[in-house]
């Protein structure tokens, strides 16, 4: 039993993590209805910053995951600018095709830059620490990390639903024209939530170096399952994302676990499947 | 035999009743005007009857056959054919694919099929914008592209809802005259109209709804008549101008 | 003017044709295999991308799950060849028939779901059969499976001092798949894809099945993709599940198809034609510059195409063809005046 419970908190802290990366994703899907693909790159690149920030001037992962948080706003942003922007008017789904050439990009960027290497941040504050719960063991730079990464979805969500800025976003997510006929700039809107969802991306990818190595292809299954928790959720809907999260962190591991290590994602993608064979729209979705 | 014969039917959105046990017939040849004011449920019953809404109840049989629940593509196969209000072009296709979409629909003979296509274009006054993409018409073209469409299909009954809506009233005549010399070509019609000068002089009947429910089913001339009907929708200045005009007709 | 058109393009189609017969006779292609090489996949992709196109391109469906169906119809000549030890032949019927069977199981429930809902049921389909095939041991797993030597010639599909022969093979396929297509696009069929792609509702409401239309457009998109597999691994000689079966398989088809342009006919070749070329070149000429170049390139290519021209390079030559067209009439306007 001990062990059930060990494995199932292992999965929720990861799950809480997944949820992080998904609200971004999750932000820009619903306020602008684009798909994101280079969103685990965007990870990727969160990353290396906090890494390159540890490995040479010492920053903690504890501080950096500002530097990498402002530096994915400003990927996001460029993003949009460059990109984005010029896609919304074309077909539907020609910003996941555009995003997916970025996301080649930026991997390839890092392949050819960094190597294809593992690289492992070590000796952090948090390296080694860990707390007990009964017999269930709580490694410290995972619990503080998916802790950190809950509390920044709890903000993302109050930011959209408490304040005049998140009804902003609201209101150019359900009708862009009746939005821009009441005042609202929806082109900075839409900067601004792609800026927020590199955000959220980044602040993950700065805590996550202190126990997830970095490689060039670490995005890719991240950016997915990112994927997969969004359209689990519901169409731009956070809490769905986050439900979505923890129940694929969960199913993860124990799946992991109790079946097979190679088979956890064939259980992850196939629980996906079922759910949106239930509700095509997703758990949360309208 | 009436060619369609709509039986109580019901349709409800949780506790929104849409049409309740709504009973009409469309007789072979005729034309028959659905209207009534908005939020009547004149487009419910025509989603209920092509196979888009599963009514809750009731039945609708067309030519005989029982086609309640049968899908929208199976009604329009027995012959049933539709518009719909907000038109849906093939917008990346030209107005001659359009059409030849729906003459496929009888022929699978691509020479064939493409003969018919060109003649539901010439009937519709479609010519000399054959090759244009049908999502740079204007209104008035794409009503009548959707026309044409499902006239290629050769059907028996065409549904046309509100296919004269926001038309100039040239475009109105046009239309009006258009289905007039279709009627005589055997094709029955049963339209829902917003624009009174154009149904009520083509139709044999109307059926008029209110809130869901048939509230008149007779010749437009005794419909506009019914007190119900004036108070329901069409409000006692048309009605006295109707009525007016039709005295003068018969002196 | 339509006829006018088809006549043109029948045209060039056999011109095209001929053509491609006579490439392997140029002195430069004949003497140089990495030339015949490049030659070969452009064939190759230009005919995985038109079995998309029938499905992605003419019915508006993007799949990103054909790298599923291109590994079946792989597997089924690999296995053939390395476990049974006889002609790929057998194995690539088997397999693509499979394929199409898994293609009608699986699309079934996702055309439900619509636009990005059904591109990502698509990655997660590719990911489950990816991670399948790697631990399943009848077709060994993630080792794959590796070609012993058999006799060259046409019944075993393989040959190893020479190209030609998978050249000409290349292009039994590829004249194939266009000729399908070719026929399809003038035909019923053809344009019930596209009305099912335009709006599925005005579709049924003229009489289409339009479930039925897609799903018969995913089986024959799935049956053709998997004999391009059945190549790939005839003239790669090996297979394993990253080889054929992932998401970066997968996005070849999507993107080569939206590169030249999606649902017309010529659009996967000129995808192909650009694409090809360009990769293999730049991973010999700019291999000093370090890993992923190539693909960087590629990757640039690609943003470029969906900022500039979403309609990939068909749209390019429509838009100076109607120019062209314009400014003839505006040049032919003063005449009339004067």
């Amino acid at each position: 039993m001990t062990m059930f419970f060990q494995v199932a908190i292992d999965g929720l802290l990861t799950g809480m993590v997944y949820a992080l990366v998904a609200s971004g994703l999750s932000l820009i899907w619903g306020v602008m209805d684009v798909l994101n693909f280079a969103h685990g790159e965007f990870l990727m690149l969160g990353m290396y910053v906090s890494y390159w920030l540890g490995f040479l001037i010492n920053f903690d992962p504890l501080i950096s995951w500002i530097a990498s948080g402002v530096f994915c706003f400003l990927l996001g942003i460029l993003t949009y600018k460059l990109i984005i922007h010029h896609c919304l008017l074309g077909p539907p789904l020609s910003a996941l095709l555009a995003t997916f050439g970025l996301s080649m990009i930026l991997k390839n960027f890092a392949l050819n830059r960094f190597s294809p290497n593992y690289r492992l941040l070590t000796g952090t504050l948090l390296d080694g620490k860990r707390t007990l719960i009964g017999n269930i063991v709580l490694p410290m730079p995972q619990l503080i990390t998916s802790i950190f990464a809950l509390v920044v979805v709890f903000i993302i969500y109050y930011v959209i639903k408490r304040t005049r800025l998140g009804w902003a976003i609201q209101a150019t997510a359900m009708d862009k024209e009746a939005a821009e006929l009441m005042g609202i700039n929806t082109e900075r809107i839409f900067l601004l939530v792609f800026g927020l969802g590199g955000l959220c991306v980044g602040v993950a990818g700065g805590l996550l170096p202190s126990y997830l190595a970095v490689h060039p292809e670490v995005g890719g299954l991240f950016g997915l399952i990112a994927f997969v928790c969004v359209a689990m959720g519901g169409f731009g809907s956070i809490p769905g994302a986050l439900l979505a999260a923890l129940l694929i962190g969960l199913v993860e591991a124990l799946g992991g676990f109790y079946i097979a290590p190679v088979f956890k994602y064939v259980v992850v993608f196939g629980l996906y499947l079922l759910v949106v064979m239930l509700k095509p729209k997703g758990l949360f979705g309208w | 035999m009436p060619l369609l014969e709509v039986c109580e039917i019901s349709k409800k959105f949780g506790s929104l009743v849409a049409n309740s046990k709504i009973s009409f017939k469309v007789e072979e040849g005729n034309i028959v005007g659905l209207i009534g004011p908005n939020g009547a449920g004149k487009t419910t019953l025509f989603n209920c009857i092509t196979g888009i809404y599963k009514p809750s109840e009731g039945k609708v049989f067309f030519d005989g056959s029982d086609i309640t629940n049968l899908p929208p593509y199976k009604v329009a196969r027995l012959g049933a054919v539709r518009t719909f209000q907000i038109v849906h072009s093939l917008k990346e296709m030209s107005v001659f694919d359009n059409v030849l979409i729906g003459a496929y629909l009888r022929e699978r003979n691509t020479e064939k099929a493409r003969e018919m296509a060109n003649q539901c274009i010439d009937i519709c006054y479609l010519t000399k914008i054959k090759n244009t993409r049908a999502g740079d018409l204007a209104i008035g073209h794409k009503k009548r592209l959707e026309l044409a469409r499902a006239l290629a299909t050769s059907p028996k009954l065409l549904m046309l809802d509100e296919c004269m809506a926001g038309l100039t009233s040239t475009e109105v005549n046009e239309s009006v005259s258009l289905i007039k010399s279709l009627k005589k070509k055997g094709i029955t019609f049963l339209i829902v109209e917003h624009i009174m000068e154009a149904i009520m002089p083509i139709a044999d009947k109307v059926v008029v709804l209110n809130g869901g429910l048939k509230i008149a089913e007779d010749h437009p001339e005794v419909v506009v008549h019914q007190e119900s009907v004036i108070e329901a929708y069409l409000g006692q200045k048309y009605s006295k101008k109707f009525q007016l005009a039709a005295k003068g007709r018969n002196i | 003017m339509i006829k006018e058109n088809t006549k043109k393009q029948d045209l060039l189609w056999y011109v095209l044709i001929v053509v491609l017969l006579l490439v392997p006779f140029i002195p430069q292609v004949a003497a140089n295999s990495f030339t015949q090489h490049v030659f070969i996949l452009i064939l190759l992709y230009a005919s995985m991308s038109q079995a998309w196109n029938i499905i992605g391109g003419y019915c508006g469906q993007v799949s990103f799950g054909h790298s599923v169906f291109f590994g079946i119809g792989a597997y089924g000549a690999g296995m053939a060849v390395v476990k049974f030890g006889i002609t790929p032949w057998p194995g690539i019927i088997i397999g693509s028939l499979l394929a199409m069977v898994v293609a009608v199981l699986i699309s079934y429930p996702c055309f439900k779901l619509k636009g990005h809902y059904f591109a990502i049921a698509t990655f997660a389909i590719v990911e489950i059969f990816n991670r399948l095939f790697m631990v399943w041991y009848w077709v060994n797993g993630a080792l794959g499976l590796d070609y012993p030597m058999v006799k060259t010639g046409w019944t075993n599909f393989v040959w190893y001092r020479t190209k030609i022969p998978y050249y000409y093979g290349a292009l039994i396929l590829f004249t194939t798949i266009f000729s399908i297509v070719r026929f399809i696009e003038r035909n019923r069929f053809g344009y019930y894809l596209r009305a099912v792609r335009e709006d599925q509702e005005t579709a049924e409401a003229t009489g289409i099945n339009s479930t039925f239309i897609k799903l018969s457009a995913m089986a024959l998109s799935a049956f053709l993709a998997s004999f391009c597999g059945a190549f790939f691994v005839q003239y790669n000689f090996r297979v394993d599940p990253p080889m054929v079966m992932s998401l970066q398989v997968s996005m070849v088809f999507v993107l080569v198809t939206i590169l030249g342009g999606a649902g017309t006919l010529f659009g996967p070749l000129l995808g192909a034609l650009i694409l090809i070329p360009l990769q293999e070149y730049t991973r010999v000429l700019w291999g000093g510059l370090g890993r992923g170049t190539d693909l960087m390139l590629f990757g640039f290519l690609i943003v470029l195409i969906m900022v500039r021209q979403p309609k990939g390079i068909m749209g390019l030559i429509n838009e100076y063809l109607n120019y062209r067209k314009t400014r003839k009439i505006i040049s032919a306007q003063p005449e009339i005046n004067s």
